[in-house]
């Protein structure tokens, strides 16, 4: 206890004297930790932006279309054949919404087909869809710009996308005649009525997709009861890893069914995600290079022009050990300087971004790519917060480990007839 | 007892072609308590012997033994210990820490040795009340006047009843009356607290203050001899 009570003032004595230490040289002080400052509020943002941007792509492009988790049979993913269903994919999907009410749930059905207007053909997919669910799982519902989008279960109508709509040369109203392979191998085909054309942004989800009722769909593709997958969506991302077991569970009744999170079932997005992570960390790790530099420069220059007073600190019988941790002290409170008004100031500009929005030139075009809003707006959390200027902390400490080393090599007599 | 026993005490230099004897083969002995200057010009090897004795420079031979503990023989590290808790210097430049107050700089040295709060508190202000600098706890060094600054290095060697006081030129940038004020002091030191003091100075002013006079040239003591004590 006495020990403790000790050391605890020692270390009082030393934080008071590192603290005035530092202010010795007030506009080199004030330099260091302003360079600490601007990378700080510079990393704050431009990490909160990045992690805004992830996340708006991640739940455009999960939201669109594919869910952010899907029950399917194991390989349909990989080689999408009609024969791999999930049977009774009604009941199942039922069940899952019973377990996890909380989140919206979608049972689908897929086919490839050759549809045909008056006019045209061509390939394209249909997928079966329950109207009353698919909007909590999907956007496409809502991106109808031309009609309405499917209502009833099991009428013949077809949903489809602006390009496709104008390849074919159909408009809301018109019929449209597709021929596909059903379940059984048998052929399937069907007349269904254009009630809705859906303009999602993606040229290619426009052309290349079309939605019909699940019911519907399985009588035409002999599907009986069965469906491709379930899809699953809840209101944060981050509810999904705590999700895949307990709906495995669910799911277990039916063999050979797996649960797919949205890195399974979109990895190309996480890969997009690690390479723009990966080239902005490369600037970001210049810039705190550059600032550990500053940092290293403060306090060089600190210890070397202190040489002679930590001469006579160490003729009085104070060992090399206690002073480098005095200048660790000093770097540590200065690098905690500009790691706070860093992080106030840097939270204060992303938290205004962060409610209005923000844009840089060329937006435009990479937005339209994931179908995201040309506005971004940065993830105010405290991960991103702090992730920047902590490593930039902790840089700064490292920066000080070479300072710290000459003092070891410092001799009093030598030291003491420093200038 | 002896407060200090040097033997045959050799420091060379090397300058160019030229060796310069810092030490030639001294050897004296100190006795406890006693009060002594170190006299001689510029290049003597008055500072060079202060540095042996104190563990500040390597010898390149020779035996120094305080209170009969081999200082020569030392690693680093028991050396600062010693110099921590067994000997005390004043410089000729005072060498305060500029951003403590005096208070501050007189209780750094007993906080590293581990004195209790209270303890070190008390000892610091009775110590610059000693020295004459009550009312003067709080102002930092450049607040206080050359004697004012080399008082405070005073109560900052001699706080923690060090057994062994070195004072190099302590009193080269001081006026007469502080120069007479702090030998005054140091000669009360020496009698109260029966600590050693050796002083190295040129000036003659100084060296009348001690009771033992040791004269040096070339890093050789061609003088060696007891006055009147103070």
């Amino acid at each position: 206890m006495t020990v403790k009570r000790q050391n605890g003032r020692a270390f009082a004595l030393s934080f008071r004297l590192a603290w005035r230490n530092i202010w010795r040289q007030k506009r080199r002080t004030w330099l260091t930790a302003l360079a600490m400052i601007f990378s700080n509020v510079l990393l704050v943002f431009m990490i909160s932006l990045q992690f805004g941007s992830y996340e708006m792509m991640i739940n455009n492009t999960l939201g669109l279309l594919s869910g952010q988790v899907q029950v399917q049979r194991a390989g349909y993913l990989e080689e999408q054949k009609m024969r791999q269903v999930v049977d009774n994919v009604d009941e199942l999907a039922s069940n899952i919404r019973k377990r996890f009410p909380e989140a919206s749930v979608a049972a689908r059905a897929s086919a490839f087909v050759l549809v045909s207007s008056a006019e045209r053909s061509f390939a394209t997919q249909v997928m079966g869809v329950e109207p009353a669910h698919e909007p909590g799982v999907s956007s496409i519902p809502g991106l109808v710009a031309q009609g309405r989008y499917l209502i009833a279960p099991d009428a013949a109508e077809i949903v489809i996308g602006r390009v496709m709509a104008r390849n074919l040369k159909v408009i809301v109203g018109d019929e449209l005649t597709f021929l596909g392979s059903g379940r059984d191998s048998s052929i399937a085909a069907g007349v269904v009525r254009v009630v809705g054309i859906f303009d999602s942004g993606s040229q290619d989800l426009d052309r290349s997709l079309a939605e019909l009722p699940l019911g519907y769909f399985q009588d035409i593709f002999m599907m009986h009861d069965g469906g491709h997958t379930i899809a699953l969506a809840f209101d944060k991302l981050s509810a999904v890893p705590e999700v895949i077991e307990p709906l495995s569970v669910v799911i277990g009744e039916q063999n050979d069914l797996v649960v797919l999170d949205w890195e399974a079932l979109v990895p190309g997005l996480k890969q997009a995600i690690q390479a723009d992570m990966t080239s902005a960390w490369f600037m970001y790790g210049v810039l705190i290079i550059l600032v550990a530099f500053s940092v290293l420069n403060t306090q060089l220059m600190s210890v070397l022009e202190r040489t002679r007073e930590f001469g006579v600190i160490m003729a009085l019988g104070i060992k090399p050990r206690r002073l480098a941790l005095l200048v660790l002290l000093e770097t540590f409170l200065m690098a905690a300087l500009g790691f706070l008004i860093g992080v106030l100031l840097g939270s204060l500009v992303t938290g205004y971004f962060s409610q209005v929005g923000f844009a840089y030139p060329g937006m435009d075009e990479m937005a339209a790519k994931f179908n995201m809003s040309a506005l971004m707006y940065p993830a105010m959390d405290p991960f991103s917060l702090m992730l920047g200027p902590s490593v930039v902390f902790v840089f700064c400490l490292f920066a000080a480990i070479y300072p710290t080393l000459k003092l070891y090599g410092l001799r009093p007599v030598e030291a003491m007839r420093a200038v | 007892m002896s407060a200090v026993i040097c033997t045959d005490l050799c420091k060379y230099y090397q300058q160019g072609d030229a060796v310069i004897k810092g030490l030639d083969h001294v050897s004296l002995e100190i006795e406890q308590g006693a009060f002594i200057c170190l006299s001689g010009p510029s290049g003597s090897g008055k500072t060079t012997l202060l540095n042996a004795i104190g563990g500040l420079d390597s010898l390149d031979s020779g035996e120094i033994s305080i209170d009969g503990e081999r200082v020569d023989l030392l690693g680093k590290s028991a050396l600062a210990d010693l110099r921590l808790k067994r000997i005390g210097f004043v410089f000729q430049a005072y060498n305060l820490i500029p951003v403590l107050s005096a208070l501050e700089n007189v209780e750094f040295v007993m906080l590293v040795q581990g004195v209790s709060a209270v303890e070190r508190k008390q000892r610091s202000y009775n110590i610059l009340r000693e020295v004459g600098l009550e009312g003067m706890e709080d102002r930092r060094p450049d607040q206080l006047s050359g004697g004012q600054q080399q008082r405070v290095a005073v109560a900052r060697a001699i706080v923690s009843q060090p057994r062994l006081v070195l004072a190099d030129e302590p009193t080269a940038n001081l006026d007469s009356q502080s120069m007479e004020k702090l030998m005054t002091l140091f000669c009360e030191l020496n009698r109260m607290h029966k600590i050693t003091f050796l002083i190295a100075s040129h000036d003659q002013r100084v060296i009348a203050w001690a009771g033992r006079s040791i004269g040096m040239e070339d890093g050789r003591v061609i003088r060696d001899e007891v006055q009147q004590v103070c």
